[in-house]
């Protein structure tokens, strides 16, 4: 099971991402760089948080014409696993990999603190460890997460099931107050029509040691393994 | 042939503008009453090589749906000229 994570110009999580899934997880994982154009043999792609390219002109734009991603939607569109956390989810919707868009923190303010966010599809391979309506607390970093789409995109993506997070209070409900950034409907997190592609504005990478104060980012790194174990155990029989 | 585009970036009317939110607030208190629909967007200006004004007007729409604009969200216009006028 190989893991890989991006390398973009002004990715700064990119570190966060490979220790955890080094040092928690003890799963193999290796860097790529944006200017590769394959992403080699592996089984999962992390796109990580950060602000490529200085997040001109909108954040993501720039990057998600980078080489290596061409590489990524090839690996998307095989089926492979493709994760987007924070500037990483930007990039993956400014590429077209996942809908809608992130627009500026509707009170104008970088945020970074903890929130709760609750999973409302639990059947993807980077949720299948968490019970439907789990609260996960994560950390969120950002100035430009907050989630649109248009009404005819939203009620398409309610009807394939794409809403895998959203913003809630501790107790799993969705309030204004628990909504970090003015998302529409409280869309922390999305999924593509495949449920292959996931990017969520929280860093579970962050939430994977006691010492960070949540440990709930796990679930979604153990569901991924669990799902490819699973299959590699089905691909051995 | 050099040709100049002056292409504009806006929000699409259903997307929510915080920073026009905050600039119409901002004029009001500065007095300016009747202020509304304060809508902040970007401004590019570019030269560009083509042998015609179709052709230039091509490659900027192009490069305006591509990058220069997000089309879930925002609206795009320009206009074109020779450039040095």
């Amino acid at each position: 099971m190989k893991f890989g994570v991006i390398v973009f110009p002004g990715s700064n999580c990119d570190l966060d991402s490979y220790h955890l899934v080094r040092d928690v997880l003890n799963k193999e994982v290796e860097y790529i760089h944006y200017s590769e154009k394959s992403v080699g043999r592996r089984d999962v792609i992390i796109l990580p948080g950060g602000f490529t390219y200085g997040d001109y002109l909108r954040s993501g734009a720039i990057a998600r014409f980078s080489p290596v991603m061409n590489a990524v939607a090839e690996f998307a569109d095989k089926g492979g696993l493709v994760l987007g956390i924070c500037n990483g989810f930007q990039v993956l919707t400014e590429a077209g990999l996942l809908p809608g868009a992130l627009c500026r923190n509707h009170h104008l303010q970088f945020r970074c603190e903890q929130v709760f966010v609750r999973v409302d599809n639990n059947s993807l391979p980077f949720t299948l460890s968490a019970s439907l309506g789990k609260v996960l607390e994560m950390p969120v970093a950002h100035g430009d997460g907050s989630y649109y789409a248009p009404p005819e995109l939203l009620e398409e993506m309610k009807a394939n099931d794409q809403i895998v997070f959203r913003y809630t209070d501790q107790n799993g409900d969705v309030t204004p107050q628990a909504n970090p950034n003015g998302s529409l409907e409280n869309i922390a997190g999305v999924c593509n029509r495949a449920g292959n592609v996931v990017g969520l504005m929280p860093h579970p990478e962050r939430a994977g040691e006691k010492v960070l104060g949540s440990r709930h980012g796990l679930i979604i790194f153990k569901s991924i393994i669990s799902y490819l174990t699973g299959r590699e155990v089905v691909r051995n029989v | 042939m050099q040709w100049k585009a002056k292409v504009e970036v806006t929000l699409k009317k259903a997307v929510l503008d915080p920073q026009g939110a905050a600039v119409e607030k901002s004029l009001q208190a500065l007095g300016y009453d009747g202020v509304s629909q304060v809508r902040v967007g970007k401004y590019i200006e570019l030269n560009l090589e083509a042998n015609d004004r179709e052709e230039a007007a091509a490659r900027v729409e192009d490069m305006s749906r591509r990058l220069l604009s997000n089309p879930v969200i925002e609206d795009y216009s320009y206009v074109l000229q020779e450039a040095g006028l």
